[in-house]
């Protein structure tokens, strides 16, 4: 059971580091789009104004966020 | 490197079992619209990242991506364990399995998107798979001149294109009709491109005013 919880828990961090990880704002802006789109299909026209507006506006942030980080080794 | 080369293998067949389980009955079973918006979804998430690290990396907020020194790094921390010696040598195999998985598991999805979206899985599996003998094969001949494109580039379209794909098909997948209904992917590209030029001019114009200006000689 102790095993289980621990691969459970591995799997869920692994997880998290490859779809989030330190930039929150990634996965939020995903959400949010996907939130959006079901939210607004019966209104095409502020569906399709809104979708890319909100990817625009989430890697701009994530961009902005990360702009006063040193530049390091990759 | 033995155990390297293991873990790739276990990688790829880890991938591969779980591509026979999962994908292949999710196409089938599952409603293709929920299936649209989730790979949307995926993709707009890896699309995001590195679009970010690229535009990054343009600004010169990051440092450039550079493959022979991360190898070289790489084999040099694994030399200086000295466990290959002795036997198992578990960052090694982890190493090598997590990036077959995770550069598998994306072509994976692009694989499915594509599939999924013409109709013809099939189709899509044997051109992924000739586009891996054709660029493995490349990588054997071209290696030295391939190792001189720019990587940044590359990374940058990509993201532009999984960004702009992503949306596209969470859209489609929560039932919006995009104008023109294909037509309205290169309208995408177009948008999220002229965002990713905005930012990277933005941040150079930034790093620019921020350096301190030289005296004037006198």
């Amino acid at each position: 059971m102790h095993s289980v919880r621990r691969a459970w828990t591995a799997s869920g961090r692994f997880l998290w580091d490859f779809l989030g990880g330190d930039t929150p704002e990634v996965p939020i802006t995903t959400a949010a789009v996907v939130l959006i789109a079901y939210t607004l299909h019966r209104h095409q026209v502020a569906a399709v104004v809104a979708l890319p507006a909100i990817g625009i506006a989430g890697l701009s942030i994530s961009v902005l966020r990360a702009r006063r980080s040193t530049s390091r080794p990759y | 490197m033995a155990l390297g080369a293991r873990g790739h293998r276990r990688g790829a067949g880890a991938l591969g079992v779980l591509t026979a389980a999962v994908g292949a009955p999710l196409a089938h079973y599952l409603p293709i619209d929920a299936l649209r918006a989730t790979v949307g979804a995926l993709l707009l998430l890896m699309g995001i990242s590195w679009s970010r690290k690229a535009i990054l990396r343009a600004a010169g907020k990051l440092a450039k991506h550079d493959e022979d020194a991360i190898f070289a790094r790489t084999v040099g921390e694994l030399g200086a364990r000295d466990r290959v010696a002795r036997g198992w040598d578990g960052v090694a195999f982890a190493g090598a399995f997590k990036g077959v998985m995770l550069e598998g598991f994306e072509v994976v999805l692009i694989v499915i998107s594509l599939g999924l979206r013409s109709r013809r899985l099939g189709l899509a599996v044997i051109a992924a798979v000739s586009a891996i003998l054709i660029v493995a094969g490349l990588g054997v001949v071209l290696a030295r001149q391939l190792s001189e494109v720019p990587e940044n580039s590359l990374k940058t379209v990509v993201g532009v294109m999984l960004v702009s794909f992503g949306t596209f098909w969470i859209g489609e997948g929560a039932g919006v009709h995009w104008p023109g209904t294909d037509l309205s992917l290169p309208a995408l590209i177009a948008i999220f491109a002229a965002t990713t030029a905005a930012l990277v001019g933005g941040l150079k114009r930034e790093s620019r005013q921020d350096q301190p200006k030289q005296p004037a000689n006198s």
